[in-house]
């Protein structure tokens, strides 16, 4: 009894308990071990898994984005429409990334230079951008032109559509960046001690203005790749995106209070996410009790996490 | 003699720590009863115990002979056995009044008699002697106040045993003499008094009796503190003799090294100049609130000038922000470890390398191995005591924290000016010599260091030089060889025109 609370409790605890409830799903589910389902899975949580990256970097400094879902649709937005005007599509890209670049940096500047508290800063931004979204394409969704830009979605590699491979190398390089880089190490002393590490030499501002405009551009690229996957850009895309990738990043163990952040724990996070919605798809549950399922994931992980720091809090 | 508050073979272990182990003493009712040992020496384990925070792993806590086994902080406040932390429980946006009824207030449906709840905490405050005034919000009131109307919430809920943890540690004298007469009136009320302190003559002033921990365990009780000495208490609790813990050796003061030059900010407003030699060590002393650590926080950058230069080897450094303070040769050691020193829930290690890694990370790319290797080094060198690097330095005692802080800035390269506030704040005697010894030796190698203390035998036993502070001027500049406490006082004091002050 006591192992096997050390096991869930001790740090792979959610990996334990992801394997777990994997193993009882791919037995139980029927049609869900399959490779068409696996690589559906994926697909269905590319957007909050690349979202959930630098979000995971916003949490660990201890701040907060609300507007990542109005700067996915807006981003793909923008790409959609730049490449239908100039008939490039690296064009639509570049400007997407600038837009969302753009947004990011916006945040950045207000919340770090102008001491805006971030949650009150991103509702503002996550409402000014949607409408921008709203008032370019005069709320209607835009079709691509060319179909080429398709091909970002459906091409695949070695069998596994470009999108996951995105996705994938996304969690590798910044699971880098946040275990093996200065930035890394620097986001998570703002989130553990915002005063201390200024004092210690790190420039907290530059830090925060970074991980915004980093968002931002990551942002970019999940709205580009929404957009060719839903073959338009829908102002309405990616609502409630926020509350999908905080909830995989907190089930993934980041603290909201800062400080402690882990890419395995976040990738976990999005896969019991996507896995949870997968299953219920598979079993024909109405998409309303979804929500409920939702919340109650993330109820649970909050109070695993709990439990996990007081026992970490006996522990020392 | 009746034995109030016992202690009874008292064990409590942490991975890897064995904090307590066989821990038994007792105090007579209405004692003050001192609590002494280096950090790490188990003190905070038993107060936790004691306040229902935690549980022993074995033995057990008897108030009149009664086996306490509350489990909660609550069940400790039923049982009469109130804990007064370091950092204070009260709402600073409440009063006076509001903060004593918090958790039990009086009135009929929930509906609140503010009148009749003023008037019943002025009668307490009143009878055990408090002047604060209970309408005042909490936000309003000093420190020392603060601590007064803890003291008073632990009174109103007819606490048996009340244990302060360091509670001078930010007090002025005169706060502290305020308390002390306080705590004097509760002693002849009955109550018991654990009194943890680093401070010997407080220890010498108040208490009756004295228990001394050393690495987990009773080194020592003293059931009349009148008859040990300070020598014979610090030799308990370090385990060996320490003949001299200043240790101040001279040192060849050369060539200057920072110099400081008519420097004001928002929150110091008249312009301060000075300057520090080549292996100078240079004391700022100032009772509370006299601008030292402001003056700090301005030359190093971590506030705004607005006007004033600081130049170390002739060489102007930005006014902005302590990045270029560090690349400039200038760092800190802050007063307030907690909060602007450590950074919680990360390793040693992490907290050492946070400013210098920079200095051997290609591009932004950890060196891993070069990480652990200075951290390792630093750990041995400043003596830092604990298991592994990895370990989080929030679980480290006080000293073991400014060294680590230490070592972050000894791992810098070019360091040239080390400004330390407050250099052994809650650090036990043995740890503070190693601190003076570490000063000793980066002033002899040509560094200009900056300390700055509330504690006037240590600014006098360690400093080449003493600059005493009074409303955010500069008073006095008194070098070694005129050292002398009451000139240094003298100067400190608001009263006193600094014009009797000067030698004639």
């Amino acid at each position: 009894m006591t192992s096997l609370k050390k096991l869930l409790l001790g740090e792979q605890g959610l990996v334990v308990i992801f394997a777990v409830a994997f193993a009882i799903v791919a037995l139980t589910v029927p049609n869900f071990l399959t490779e068409r389902n696996m690589l559906g899975l994926l697909q269905s949580v590319v957007t909050i898994g690349i979202v959930a990256c630098t979000m995971m970097f916003c949490l660990a400094s201890r701040d907060f984005d609300l507007s990542v879902g109005s700067t996915v649709a807006f981003s793909g937005m923008v790409a959609v429409m730049a490449s239908n005007a100039s008939g490039s599509i690296l064009i639509g890209l570049a400007a997407a990334l600038l837009c969302g670049g753009f947004v990011g940096l916006v945040n950045g500047v207000v919340i770090a230079h102008f001491r805006i508290n971030a949650l009150i800063t991103t509702l503002a931004t996550m409402q000014i951008v949607r409408g921008f979204a709203l008032i370019a394409s005069d709320g209607r969704a835009v079709g691509i032109n060319d179909p080429s830009f398709y091909q970002l979605a459906l091409s695949k590699f070695l069998g596994i559509p470009t999108p996951i491979w995105v996705m994938g190398f996304f969690f590798l390089v910044f699971g880098f960046v946040l275990n093996r880089t200065v930035f890394g190490k620097n986001t998570l002393a703002i989130g553990g001690n915002p005063e201390a590490s200024r004092l210690a030499g790190v420039n907290v501002s530059n830090m925060r203005i970074w991980i915004f405009a980093l968002q931002g551009l990551v942002c970019a690229v999940a709205g580009v790749l929404l957009a060719s996957r839903i073959t338009s850009g829908q102002p309405n895309a990616a609502t409630g995106l926020e509350l999908s990738v905080i909830s995989a990043c907190v089930l993934g163990g980041v603290s909201l209070a800062g400080g402690r952040a882990a890419m395995t724990g976040v990738i976990v996070g999005v896969l019991i996410m996507g896995i949870a919605e997968n299953v219920m798809n598979l079993l024909n549950i109405q998409a309303f009790y979804q929500y409920v399922v939702r919340g109650l994931i993330l109820l649970l992980a909050v109070l695993l996490d709990n439990l996990r720091s007081a026992a970490a809090g006996r522990r020392s | 003699m009746q034995d109030f508050l016992e202690f009874r073979s008292i064990s409590k272990g942490y991975p890897g720590v064995q904090a307590l182990s066989d821990v038994s003493f007792s105090v007579r009712k209405g004692a003050v009863h001192g609590l002494m040992g280096e950090n790490g020496a188990g003190k905070s384990t038993l107060i936790r115990l004691l306040s229902g925070d935690q549980t022993a792993d074995e033995g057990e806590i008897r108030i009149e002979g009664e086996a306490q086994g509350y489990r909660s902080v609550r069940d400790a406040f039923r049982a009469g056995v109130i804990v007064i932390h370091q950092e204070l429980q009260l709402v600073p946006e409440l009063t006076v009044a509001e903060n004593l009824w918090l958790g039990h207030f009086p009135g009929k449906g929930g509906v609140i008699d503010r009148r009749q709840l003023i008037r019943v905490v002025g009668e307490k405050l009143a009878e055990i002697g408090i002047d604060v005034d209970p309408s005042a919000k909490i936000a309003s009131l000093s420190i020392g106040a603060r601590q007064m109307v803890e003291i008073a919430k632990a009174v109103m809920l007819d606490a048996r045993v009340i244990a302060l943890d360091e509670p001078t540690s930010s007090l002025s004298s005169r706060e502290s003499e305020i308390l002390f007469a306080l705590i004097d009136r509760l002693r002849s009320n009955g109550t018991v008094i654990l009194y943890v302190s680093h401070r010997l003559d407080e220890i010498f002033r108040l208490c009756d009796s004295l228990t001394v921990l050393r690495d987990g365990k009773l080194a020592a009780h003293h059931p009349d503190i009148s008859e040990v000495t300070r020598d014979q208490i610090i030799a308990e609790m370090v385990g060996r003799e320490i003949s001299n813990i200043w240790g101040w050796r001279g040192r060849d003061l050369s060539v200057e090294r920072l110099r400081v030059e008519a420097i004001c900010g928002p929150k110091l407003k008249t312009p301060l100049s000075f300057s520090v030699r080549r292996g100078e060590i240079l004391g700022f002393f100032g009772l509370i609130g006299a601008g030292r650590s402001e003056m700090t926080r301005l030359v190093y950058g971590a506030d705004k000038r607005h006007q004033g230069t600081v130049t170390i080897d002739g060489t102007i450094v930005p006014a902005d922000n302590p990045p270029q303070s560090i690349r400039a040769g200038m760092v800190l050691c802050p007063e307030d470890r907690k909060f602007d020193g450590i950074v919680q829930g990360r390793s040693i290690e992490e907290n050492m390398a946070i400013s210098s890694r920079r200095h051997f990370s290609p591009f932004g790319i950890l060196d891993l191995k070069k990480e652990a290797e200075l951290a390792d080094r630093f750990i041995a060198k400043l003596r830092v005591r604990t298991p592994s690097r990895r370990q989080d330095i929030i679980n480290l005692s006080g000293g073991n924290q400014q060294k680590v802080i230490l070592g972050r800035w000894l791992s810098e390269q070019g360091v040239k000016v080390l400004i330390i506030d407050e250099p052994t704040r809650g650090i036990d005697v043995g740890a503070k010599s190693e601190i003076y010894e570490i000063l000793y030796e980066l002033a002899g190698q040509g560094m200009a260091i900056v300390v700055i203390s509330s504690e006037l035998p240590e600014v006098m036993g360690i400093t080449d030089r003493i600059l005493v502070m009074c409303q955010g001027r500069i008073a006095a500049d008194i070098a070694r060889a005129d050292f002398d406490e009451r000139r240094i006082l003298a100067a400190a004091l608001p009263d006193v025109p600094t014009e009797q002050v000067q030698p004639s």
